[in-house]
């Protein structure tokens, strides 16, 4: 199992740096999306896997025990997609409101500070 | 002593904000600073004669054994003595040179400072001590160097002797380190008595290498000869003094106080008469091409530190008595050529020999002051000059195995000294006065004097050699050399080789200067080797460097966001591929996939599906819809592996994310293929290939057993503590509850700045 999603995250890497790399805006964000979801299932695979076993204690027991699921991956990576989340809409609204100013969406014309070139 | 050495410092201190004082007639009494100095470094002269050494220990920082620590012995003295000596004549000299001159506070500023530093310098015990005052040698000297600073040229010579001394300097400061290291001490005077051990030290030949680069630099050895010559766009007074009687002498003093310490291997002996002999003739050679008279006098002062590093490579005892007199010697005679050069060229406006003649009519003391001058530097008697080389001669004549040949190099570097001497010192005033120069009146007394008091030293010295010998020359054979000898410094030794060998090189000197005249096409000639001399080909490399690093920068950095992410995920796939592979062994262990269902197998798929789709989509909004696809499998994915909190989140962020992009999607420009295929194949590799390395990673990291410490804590504890069944959210909200608390005001400042960036309204001149 652990295999399919390390190729699945290398997928999702390769995906990621690639759309980066692109001169458009939109795909920029589309690759820092996809980038962080593979960093996400990075995580979360160095957890190891276990089906059905979530790390919530039974109602009757005080504490975990037995098979399950390592809760500190998902603790970080539940941080990561909201503050992820915080970025792409920051990024997304940035790139509309630099494509109203610039009227451009190649990043290649985005290197200068100078205001007309 | 401390108080001695701070003195100048202060001083200092005290015209930046006093300076406009000092300005005019005032400026003459900063002279008081160096004449106090002087006496009171004179009143410690019977005790050093006496064999007494004088200890000051202040402590600074004693937990890195850096302490202010003053010694004051024979060498240091002597040292003193001529930095406050000379000082004294030419703070005097520079209240005429520059008189009305609108920054002759900030000069005396930089003097003192510099006097305070050399002075630092001489008498500090603690290496470190000695490194921090050597330092600020170099920073004065740069101010005086610069001190037109209206003229690039003045700025450019500067910049290099700074550059220069300063790569020195940092070599000391590691030959510093290591001495102290091997020792076990910082302060010079306890490093003496380790001596063996630093010789046997395996670091010893790393040292001494280091140590040389920081002498030979300060002191203009060649191939670090020729900032100095340069360093001679300074002022007058400035060339006197630093960089013909002091500072250039730093280095010397230096490899003197290493003597005891140092000296035990074949290797210091060679290397410094090799280097000393080669400075000491090349640029005695060079005298007979200059007719500037500041050139001449710069080639003879290199070629006289040339000497002084070969006596003390040669390092018996009648070797650094001879170095300890020339020392002396070439302060008194070339301070002296050097004001006069001053006087003639404030005087007449040049400085071109071939154009002076006949200014004794004019100049008579100076005149006489440049004949003594000549004498001395000649060693006719009965100057001290005279005494200097018969005693530079002895030292060679019983070196052991090549006395012949080393005397010869002595004899052929006297001999072009000796021309030097007389054309700077006596050639401008004989002859007949051109016309132009009928109306020149002698200067204030204040600029003449100090070059007739320092030639007057010198023969008074020469007559009575036992002064200088018990003064100075017995207190530093005492401490220098480890088994002292009686004995005598004498005027006549009767008639031997020695004086017979002095006989020739005066005779020769005399047919060289009366046969030899100073040429511009001399100086032309030897003007095309400049290619090949070290100076350019310095230039030459720190120019190449400037352009390296041009170059250099601008490869990486190009301000395409592209590049430099290329950039960062090619190195990485370097260093992470090397670790990778070079300890690989990876083992597949597929059995685990049989365990596989279909719900898994369909919605990995439909991942894989969406990511692919999204990376080649040509439609923005299918785009959009697949990335909806990836992040939606992403939720179910981790509702089968045991993950609901996750799910619910991915779930409901990519739920907006994807709505957020619709909303502004029409806004947003139409997708461009604004890139080559090449550039597309190009990056396609370079992010397959970390996608590669990023899954053998994983497979590696897989591998090894998984640390559950923490986990177990969580698991343990979350109901006791925290008193929620739910683990990750206890974890969230309750052991990490303050980061979960940044986190949402990172969201808050994210919103902020989306709701700002929606609502600015730009002013018209942004629009257009």
């Amino acid at each position: 199992m652990e295999i399919i999603l390390a190729i699945i995250t290398g997928v999702l890497y390769a995906s990621g740096i690639y759309m980066i790399l692109r001169r458009s805006m939109v795909k920029f964000i589309l690759g820092i999306i996809l980038l962080g979801n593979g960093v996400n299932l990075l995580i979360f695979t160095l957890g190891r896997i276990t089906k059905g076993e979530p790390p919530i204690i039974d109602s009757a027991e005080k504490v975990l025990e037995g098979v399950y699921a390592d809760p500190i991956p998902q603790a970080l990576i539940l941080t990561a997609i909201v503050i992820s989340f915080g970025l792409q809409a920051f990024a997304i609204i940035l790139v509309k409101r630099a494509y109203k100013v610039l009227k451009t969406d190649d990043l290649d014309q985005l290197n200068t500070t100078d205001e007309d070139s | 002593m401390l108080g001695a050495v701070l003195l100048g410092f202060l001083f200092s201190l005290f015209l930046v904000f006093a300076g406009s004082y000092f300005r005019g007639k005032l400026a003459v009494l900063s002279s008081l600073i160096p004449l106090s100095l002087f006496i009171y470094f004179l009143t410690f002269l019977p005790e050093i004669a006496n064999g007494k050494v004088i200890y000051e220990n202040y402590e600074w920082i004693p937990s890195f054994g850096v302490n202010l620590s003053f010694t004051l012995d024979g060498l240091a003295l002597l040292f003193a003595l001529m930095i406050t000596g000379v000082g004294s004549l030419v703070f005097l000299y520079t209240s005429a040179y520059l008189k009305d001159h609108k920054y002759l506070d900030r000069f005396y500023g930089y003097l003192s400072m510099f006097m305070a530093a050399m002075l630092g310098l001489v008498l500090s015990d603690n290496i470190m001590s000695l490194f921090i005052f050597w330092e600020l040698t170099s920073i004065s000297s740069f101010y005086l160097i610069g001190f037109n600073n209206d003229k690039a040229d003045s700025r450019k010579s500067a910049l290099t002797a700074l550059g220069i001394t300063g790569i020195g300097g940092l070599l000391l400061l590691g030959g510093a380190v290591l001495l102290g290291d091997v020792a076990g001490t910082y302060r010079i005077s306890e490093m003496v008595m380790m001596r063996d051990v630093i010789t046997d030290s395996s670091h010893y030949l790393l040292i001494l290498l280091l140590i040389f680069a920081a002498a030979f630099t300060k002191s203009a050895q060649f191939p670090f000869h020729f900032w100095l010559p340069g360093a001679m766009k300074a002022p007058t007074p400035v060339s006197t003094y630093l960089h013909s009687a002091t500072m250039v002498k730093a280095g010397i003093y230096l490899l003197f106080r290493m003597t005891p310490i140092l000296n035990g291997d074949d290797i210091w002996h060679t290397i410094l008469i090799v280097v000393g002999a080669v400075t000491m003739v090349y640029s005695a050679i060079h005298i007979i091409f200059r007719t500037d008279l500041k050139g001449i006098l710069a080639y003879s002062t290199i070629s006289a530190l040339g000497i002084l590093v070969f006596l003390i490579g040669i390092g018996t005892q009648a070797a650094l008595v001879a170095a300890a007199v020339f020392i002396v010697v070439h302060a008194l005679y070339k301070a002296s050529l050097f004001l006069i050069t001053g006087i003639i060229d404030h005087e007449t406006g040049t400085r071109d020999v071939t154009q002076l003649s006949g200014l004794r009519k004019v100049l008579l003391p100076v005149a006489i002051a440049g004949f003594i001058a000549a004498l001395i530097s000649g060693g006719v008697p009965p100057t001290l000059g005279f005494v200097g080389k018969d005693l530079i001669y002895e030292a060679t004549l019983h070196f052991k195995d090549a006395a012949i040949f080393l005397t010869v190099l002595a004899i052929l570097t006297k001999i072009l000294l000796f021309y030097g001497g007389f054309v700077a010192g006596v050639k401008p005033f004989m002859g007949k006065l051109p016309q132009k120069f009928e109306k020149l009146h002698l200067p204030s007394p204040l600029m003449w004097m100090p070059p007739l008091i320092m030639t007057f030293a010198g023969i008074v010295f020469g007559i009575f050699p036992g002064l200088i010998e018990t003064a100075f020359a017995k207190p530093i054979a005492m401490t220098q050399v480890i088994e002292f000898e009686e004995f005598h410094l004498k005027l006549w030794h009767g008639f031997n080789t020695v004086l017979g060998l002095s006989a020739i090189t005066i005779t020769i000197g005399v047919i060289l200067y009366f046969t030899l005249k100073p040429k511009h096409n001399l100086e032309n000639a030897i003007a095309r080797l400049d290619v090949i001399a070290p100076k350019d080909l310095t230039l030459k490399l720190s120019e190449g460097f400037a352009e390296f690093s041009r170059l250099w920068t601008n490869f990486f950095q190009t301000g395409y966001l592209r590049h430099y992410i290329s950039v960062i995920v090619a190195f990485l796939i370097l260093l992470l591929g090397y670790l990778i592979f070079s300890d690989f062994s990876l083992t597949l262990d597929f059995s685990t996939l049989a365990d596989l269902t279909i719900y898994e197998i369909s919605i990995l798929l439909m991942l894989l599906m969406g990511v692919l789709y999204t990376v080649f989509t040509k439609s923005r909004l299918a785009a959009v819809a697949a990335l909806g696809v990836v992040g939606l499998s992403f939720s179910l994915l981790f509702l089968f592996y045991s993950a609901p909190d996750l799910a619910m989140t991915q779930f409901s962020v990519d739920t907006l994310t994807v709505i957020l992009f619709v909303l502004v999607l029409y806004k947003l420009p139409k997708y461009l293929n604004f890139s080559n295929k090449w550039l597309r194949i190009k990056h396609g590799v370079l992010s397959v290939s970390f996608g590669i390395l990023i899954t053998l990673l994983i497979l590696r990291v897989l591998k090894e057993p998984k640390n559950a410490e923490i986990t177990e804590f969580y698991a343990e504890n979350a109901y006791k503590l925290a008193h929620g069944k739910n683990v990750v959210n206890v974890i969230l909200v309750d052991f990490r509850g303050i980061d979960t608390m940044i986190e949402i005001s990172v969201l808050i400042v994210a919103a902020l700045g989306v709701f700002g960036l929606l609502k600015l309204r730009l002013k018209t001149r942004d629009k257009k």
